[in-house]
């Protein structure tokens, strides 16, 4: 089974500062670390490999510091890892960054499972996996916790917050991970020395077959006008009627109005 | 490597000790400190990710890194929890004579024991013969092809776990430390077996017993060394070994500055920081500079090692100090803590209880200045 897995490097803060005025992340002066849902997508990967043979290849888009990510994967077990590093990407939004990702797939690949984590700490968009899968035209299943390989297929648990969906897939497919009960793996001491020895592949705009309007600023409709956590909130409403007839239509047309059904 | 100047490899393993000493040993600490046993899972963890590994030699399956890496690991392991590190660092005790004096089938034997997660000790101490070991009444009789050990070893950390021990026993009587011979018994052999587990001061999650030999038949491959290069074998072992003692000490000494730091910040007394007093910042400048002094004299003693030079009088000087300053400055961490420090709820009283034991074992500190006049006054 041939394994790709999309990590991105991340500030390591829960609290991150937005500049006011461009609305953008301010990174100076924070530490970088593996997006921690992409560190949960390794150990899935390299779970995988434990039960059914393989490689897992390690990918990232991003400036050369995000090398070190990638030495962390291949410390963890990875077997190789590329680096998405040009100056053309920069400014890339989730469907300038899912495309160019789509294209360095196409150039590395075929691969069979490609592993995304969720979203990223720092966007929080979650949509760079999903929308990787749609360039590429094959499968997605997004918010998985647990994969079993089953004969050609894969069977993903994928997370609801309040219920649980077996799903058997299809390969070739992009599966994005949450937080599952196996935490990512410490890396070896062995692990490390032989990482920090290792050659990662460097793709640039030359090494990969993309087309320029849909790279970097120019290639990203997103504007980002203001960022916020949405707020959720439940309300319970208790269904009046004199019979349970009367319960139920007036259940049914509450529904109908919030068009659920 | 010179001086404090670290390699990337060794940033990043120090980062992977830390890691591994904050995410798994330090919150085993307080359970496993109260049940006063070595957790078990933990140490086999440690031993995965190479932690038991690191100075055994390459040729045979070891990763074979220096002394100065050991040390950054060991004090980094140990800032987190010192009883595990004591743990790994017995079983590495255990290894040394055999790394110095064994045959290349012993060496395999040790390796392999170790990095599949067996504990090992090292058993040269005896109820009447501790820094004596002139004194050692455990004998060794040569029988059938091999030997039979008889005797009794005390305060043997890892005993309780051990799958084999390095035993030192008499193989000539009545010529002092030229009759002690040096053997490998594994603990499954007939006649071998494990006393009442100590209760200990602190080191709790480096469990110590009592190893008792009685009529153990060991075959001659199991002698490592010649017949009477025992003592040689043992002080050989322990020079090398006390620079690692010494860097879980500094560690110790670490982790009581850090939290000192920490609290003093936070702690209000008279509407103010206690940092903001003179009298409290003077006590961290203090624990500040003997921490700093002692890791100085273990890296030298470490490179010294490395280097191939001289390392006695360096690595007695750096337990030594390093003991003497985890005891004072876990001592002050407890004083400023005040009756925090002094409650078995807050972690402080821990590592003034565990910094003690790095003044009595593996040689005491009073041992350590015999070595350190002796070499002056040779």
């Amino acid at each position: 089974m041939k394994i790709l897995v999309c990590v991105k490097q991340v500030p390591d803060t829960t609290e991150i500062k937005i500049d006011p005025v461009t609305n953008t992340l301010i990174r100076t002066g924070v530490p970088s670390i593996m997006n921690p849902f992409d560190a949960y997508a390794v150990e899935q990967a390299l779970r995988l490999k434990e039960a059914a043979g393989g490689t897992v290849s390690v990918v990232s888009m991003g400036p050369p510091q995000a090398m070190s990510i990638l030495t962390d994967a291949l410390a963890m077990g990875a077997d190789e890892a590329h680096l998405i590093t040009d100056r053309r990407f920069g400014g890339s939004d989730t469907l300038a960054t899912s495309y160019i990702l789509s294209c360095a797939v196409r150039q590395l690949g075929p691969f069979d499972v490609i592993l995304c984590g969720k979203q990223a700490i720092d966007g929080d968009t979650g949509q760079v996996g999903p929308e990787m899968a749609e360039h590429l035209g094959i499968a997605q299943v997004t918010y998985v916790s647990q994969l079993r390989p089953d004969g050609d297929r894969l069977e993903a648990v994928r997370e609801h917050p309040d219920r649980q969906e077996i799903l058997s897939v299809a390969l070739p497919a992009v599966i994005t991970v949450v937080k599952g009960e196996e935490r990512p793996r410490f890396e070896t001491i062995r692990g490390r020395l032989k990482a920090n020895r290792q050659e990662i592949g460097i793709l640039d705009r030359e090494a990969l077959p993309v087309e320029d309007e849909k790279i970097g600023l120019t290639g990203s409709p997103t504007k980002v006008k203001r960022t916020f956590t949405p707020e959720r909130h439940a309300e319970c409403v208790w269904v009046e009627g004199e019979s349970a007839k009367d319960q139920a239509k007036a259940l049914c047309q509450a529904l109908s109005r919030a068009h659920v059904i | 490597m010179s001086g404090f100047v670290l390699t990337k490899d060794q940033r990043d393993l120090k980062r992977l000790a830390a890691e591994f000493g904050k995410q798994v040993m330090l919150p085993a600490a307080k359970e496993y400190d109260l049940l006063g046993e070595t957790p078990l899972e933990i140490y086999k963890q440690a031993v995965e990710i190479g932690f038991a590994s690191v100075t055994l030699p390459a040729e045979y399956g070891g990763l074979g890194l220096d002394m100065t890496t050991q040390c950054l690991l060991t004090e980094e392991l140990s800032r987190w929890e010192a009883g595990i590190t004591n743990a790994l660092g017995a079983s590495s005790l255990a290894s040394k004579p055999i790394m110095i004096a064994g045959s290349p089938a012993q060496k395999q034997y040790a390796v392999d024991m170790i990095q599949s997660g067996h504990l090992a000790a090292f058993g040269l101490t005896e109820p009447d013969a501790g820094s004596d070991a002139a004194a050692l009444k455990t004998t060794a009789v040569r029988r059938d092809g091999g030997y039979v050990l008889n005797g009794r070893k005390c305060f043997i950390t890892n005993a309780p776990y051990a799958s084999f021990f390095v035993i030192f026993a008499k193989t000539q009587k009545n010529i002092g430390t030229h009759g002690i011979t040096a053997f490998l018994v594994e603990a499954d052999r007939p006649g071998v077996s494990v006393g009442r587990h100590e209760d200990k001061m602190g080191l709790r999650l480096s469990a110590a017993a009592d190893v008792i030999l009685e009529n153990v038949f060991v075959p001659e491959e199991n002698r490592l060394g010649e017949e009477g290069k025992g003592f040689v074998i043992a002080m050989k072992t322990l020079d090398a070994s006390r620079a690692e003692v010494a860097a879980a000490a500094v560690g110790i000494a670490q982790s009581a500055l850090d939290q000192s730091v920490e609290y003093t910040k936070n702690r209000i007394c008279f509407g103010k920081p206690i940092s903001k007093l003179q009298a409290v910042q003077f006590m961290l400048a203090d624990m500040e500079i003997q921490t700093q002094a002692a890791r100085s004299l273990v890296y030298h003693a470490a490179e010294l090692i490395d280097n191939g030079l001289p390392y006695g009088l360096m690595c007695a000087a750096a337990k030594c100090m390093a003991g003497d300053t985890a005891m004072k400055v876990t001592t002050d961490a407890v004083q400023i803590f005040s009756g925090y420090g002094y409650m078995r709820d807050y972690p402080i009283e821990k590592l003034m209880r565990d910094a003690k034991l790095f003044q009595i074992f593996e040689g005491t500190n009073q041992i350590q200045r015999v070595v350190v006049s002796g070499a002056l006054l040779r």
